[in-house]
């Protein structure tokens, strides 16, 4: 047994190498996706300046906040389908009243916003929990909720907010390189996901998300976790909502529509499993930034936009099977 | 033992599942200091009661104590602050968390089971995954986190039943000095040999109640067997064991003139290293191997699932070169893996199970003569004595039950060659005796059966030869009869093999 142990604690240091492959192989490589389209992208414009970054982070930014929201849902095995609807929510809702409002107020008020957000995706998570209506099911009957409650909200396009409450989504910090909604966004992850991330309610959405049955064994109150998953999803798509407020400057009540499908296309392309338990949030915000680089560079080649949304799609199908190649490759290089 | 009240008090403990009645008037006591062992047939509640004790499922009636003080175990968490910590029947590590996550995720001191560990001489590194680590492996952890806790009473619930005996023996050690520290265990097992070896006590469940506590001796097997079946049932399987053999020799005699229904030839592939071996129809061969000799690769190549990188199959002397299971199952060989729900449906009923490989064959198309399928169907169902009660959802059924209807889908739809891997695994002994009997009766009806079992004693009572395999090789040959437990372990570790070079 000694001798086996030696020579195990030799391949500790390429054991060691490879899992940090098989664990962050796919955030790396979306990265280095994101970075050679960036580094195109430099080249297309006639003059590429600060302007194109400040566009792209607001073109992106929202799809970026839903995108983490969505990752938490679905590491924790879950699928939230009513994002769409209540970003358009939030959005309306902070439209509306935001455009007789000052900034201090009007950042007060998007907090309050937040925290409803929490609440609504509680109330989605409290659903599953209770009535054990499947998460697909239980969100897609969400949305339409939302929806309809955004509606009644404000019926058309309208409203605004102010000037000071723009500049946080489409102003820019220190250098016009770096546009603010960047720095919430980050900030953003830094103190709300990373805290949780390695902590036990961190692990324990993982574990919800890997086996639920043995989450409980390990004395994870599943049910809680689950509802503590959809509320951060929540919050998240409140963010995306009040971000497109800032970055837009108006409510509109079908805004949110284009999030559904793509918050889940980014997680998948951001290399966590629809099954759970598999990924992190890093890969789905690059995610984010490429499926809108992806339009932004169709656009400024003149493709025609529906071409756009065809090479999207094979975009997904290939970063995906490329990840499930490396994935069978690790299934059989181990053990 | 007379004046402290027992360490573990169960009063009439009751719990339904719809209208199936798991436990009913359930009792046991465990003393403290003592190795208790809980025995039964598969579905008479073992796991039932471990589970309402350690506090995963409410009991519908009853209480439980621990030492003296009523207690009401909610949930693991509580159970665990009472002085219980279980091993359960299933590894309890979440998979895509690493090890060291899992332990932070139960708050267990990481060097506390690396301590654990090192007394248990294994060498696991916490960085790896859960889902990586191989499942004998698995159930250590799961056995060092629970000693972690110092338990007044350790639950292991089956878990030599995925150990390979050098572990086991390690298993066995644990319990022993458990004893010694005034600790108690409560032992979960169907191999009735280490009930006899290691345990004080033993209380056995017969249909949810608790027939009888008695104390173990060596040689007391059978009186535990007869418990476990009841007195009818025990006479009836016990009888006509030699009449089967004689009639199995004699048909062996007659077929050598025959191909081999299944021959090997030189076959490489994962560790398998050259293996040659052949198997005539009416002749039942068992493997026996160490864990990770090869013989998951053999039984992969054999029944199509993977392709050899040399070497030949031939069946009824064609050659066969599956490239899919398919291609194997046209060639009359079929296979009963290792987990049964890798062979099943879980959510269909009985009968689709069974009758599944027949609709498989993609040529055919039109209607399925359901008439024809329900016959073969129930023919297969009385000839494997399936308890159909719960048939609307094959993952309803009781372990042994789904066992016999993975080898029902065959009987349905005939073949030439069997091939079981550990097919009694985690059955009780009532099912494994009726197994033994339906593979001796396949092969008296012309089959060829290749059967790898991890338990030992098995070999002896079904298979006419052994072959010992040993690092990717066959290293030695045994008659049915002449493979004890001793002279298979030996062969096992190739000690044979080399024994006969240097003589």
């Amino acid at each position: 047994m000694s001798a086996v142990g030696a020579t195990a604690r030799a391949a500790g240091g390429r054991a060691t190498l490879r899992r940090a492959a098989n664990r962050h192989g796919w955030t790396v490589g979306v990265y280095v996706l994101l970075a050679a389209l960036v580094a195109y992208w430099t080249t297309v414009p006639a003059r590429f300046g600060s302007f194109d970054v400040q566009t792209l982070a607001i073109d992106a930014l929202p799809l970026a906040f839903v995108a983490i929201g969505q990752a938490i849902v679905v590491l924790s095995g879950g699928i939230d389908l009513s994002v769409g609807s209540l970003i358009s929510l939030m959005n309306v809702l902070s439209a509306r009243f935001m455009v007789s409002m000052s900034t201090r107020e009007a950042i007060l008020f998007a907090l309050l916003l937040v925290l409803a957000s929490i609440a609504a995706g509680a109330v989605t998570g409290g659903l599953i929990v209770l009535t054990r209506v499947p998460d697909i099911i239980a969100t897609l009957a969400m949305l339409f909720v939302w929806a309809g409650v955004a509606l009644v909200v404000l019926e058309v396009p309208g409203g605004g907010a102010p000037l000071g409450y723009v500049k946080l989504g489409s102003g820019y910090t220190l250098s016009p390189w770096l546009p603010t909604g960047l720095v919430i966004l980050v900030a953003t992850v830094a103190l709300v996901w990373l805290p949780l991330r390695w902590r036990r309610p961190g692990l324990a959405l993982y574990a919800i998300g890997s086996n639920r049955p043995r989450a409980h064994l390990s004395g994870v109150p599943v049910s809680l976790a689950r509802v503590g998953a959809y509320a951060l999803g929540g919050g998240f798509a409140g963010l995306a909502g009040l971000t497109l407020t800032a970055t837009s400057g108006v409510g509109d009540p079908l805004s949110g529509q284009y999030y559904t499908l793509n918050s889940v296309a980014a997680v998948v392309l951001g290399g966590v499993s629809l099954l759970g338990g598999v990924g992190g949030v890093a890969g789905p915000i690059a995610a984010a930034f490429i499926l809108t680089l992806v339009k932004t560079l169709m656009i400024l080649q003149g493709v025609d936009q529906n071409y756009a949304q065809v090479f999207q799609g094979t975009l997904i199908i290939l970063v995906v099977m490329v990840g499930g190649l490396a994935l069978r490759q690790k299934g059989k290089s181990g053990t | 033992m007379t004046g402290a009240p027992p360490l573990l008090r169960v009063q009439g403990v009751e719990k339904r599942f719809g209208p199936v009645v798991a436990l009913q008037d359930a009792n046991l006591e465990v003393a403290p200091g003592e190795v208790h062992a809980l025995l039964g047939a598969n579905g008479a509640g073992k796991s039932t009661l471990v589970k309402i004790v350690t506090g995963v499922l409410r009991p519908d009636a009853g209480s439980i104590a621990v030492a003296g003080t009523p207690v009401h175990v909610a949930n693991p968490v509580a159970a665990a602050r009472s002085g219980l910590a279980p091993v359960f029947q299933d590894p309890a590590l979440v998979p895509d968390l690493t090890v060291a996550q899992n332990l932070r995720l139960t708050a267990t001191p990481h060097e506390a089971v690396r301590r654990e560990l090192r007394a248990l001489e294994l060498d696991v590194d916490l960085g790896e995954a859960a889902g990586d680590v191989p499942l004998p492996q698995l159930r250590m952890i799961d056995l060092a986190r629970a000693l972690t806790r110092d338990p007044q009473l350790l639950i292991l619930d089956e878990i030599t039943a995925a150990l390979p005996s050098d572990l086991a023996e390690r298993v066995f050690a644990v319990m022993r000095s458990r004893r010694e520290s005034g600790r108690s265990v409560l032992f979960i097992t169907h191999r009735l040999a280490e009930v006899t070896a290691t345990c004080d006590r033993a209380t056995i469940l017969r249909d949810g109640r608790d027939v009888v506590t008695l104390t173990p001796r060596e040689g007391g097997e059978a009186a535990i067997v007869e418990h476990m079946l009841g007195p009818e049932v025990a006479r009836g399987a016990a009888a006509g064991a030699e009449e089967r053999r004689q009639r199995a020799h004699a048909l062996d005699e007659g077929a050598r003139d025959e191909p081999p229904a299944l021959e090997v030839d030189g076959l490489r592939a994962g560790k398998i290293e050259r293996l040659s071996f052949a198997v005539r129809a009416g002749e039942v061969v068992g493997l026996a191997a160490l864990e990770g000799q090869g013989q998951d690769d053999l039984f992969a190549v054999l029944s199509g699932e993977r392709r050899p990188d040399e070497g030949e199959v031939r069946a009824q002397g064609r050659l066969v070169k599956p490239r899919h299971p398919a291609d194997a199952i046209r060639a009359g060989i079929v296979l009963v893996p290792a987990d049964r729900l890798h062979a099943l449906l879980p959510q269909r009923s009985v009968s689709e199970n069974i009758a599944a490989p027949r609709y498989a064959r993609p040529r055919r198309w039109g209607p399925i003569n359901m008439l024809a399928e329900r016959r073969r169907v129930r023919e297969a169902v009385e000839a494997l004595q399936i308890d159909i009660r719960a048939q609307g959802q094959v993952r309803r059924l009781s372990g042994g039950n789904q066992q016999k209807v993975t080898i029902a889908r065959w009987l349905a739809s005939g073949f030439r060659t069997l091939l079981c891997y550990d097919p009694t695994r985690g059955i009780d002994v009532g099912t494994k005796r009726q197994i033994y009997a339906l593979l001796r009766r396949l092969a008296d009806g012309g089959a060829a059966i290749v059967f790898f079992s991890s338990e030992l004693s098995e070999f002896r009572l079904v298979a006419d030869r052994v072959l010992a395999v040993y690092a990717g090789r066959v290293t030695a040959e045994l008659a049915g009869e002449d493979a004890d437990e001793e002279a298979l372990l030996r062969a096992m570790h190739g000690l044979e093999a080399r024994e006969a070079i240097a003589s």
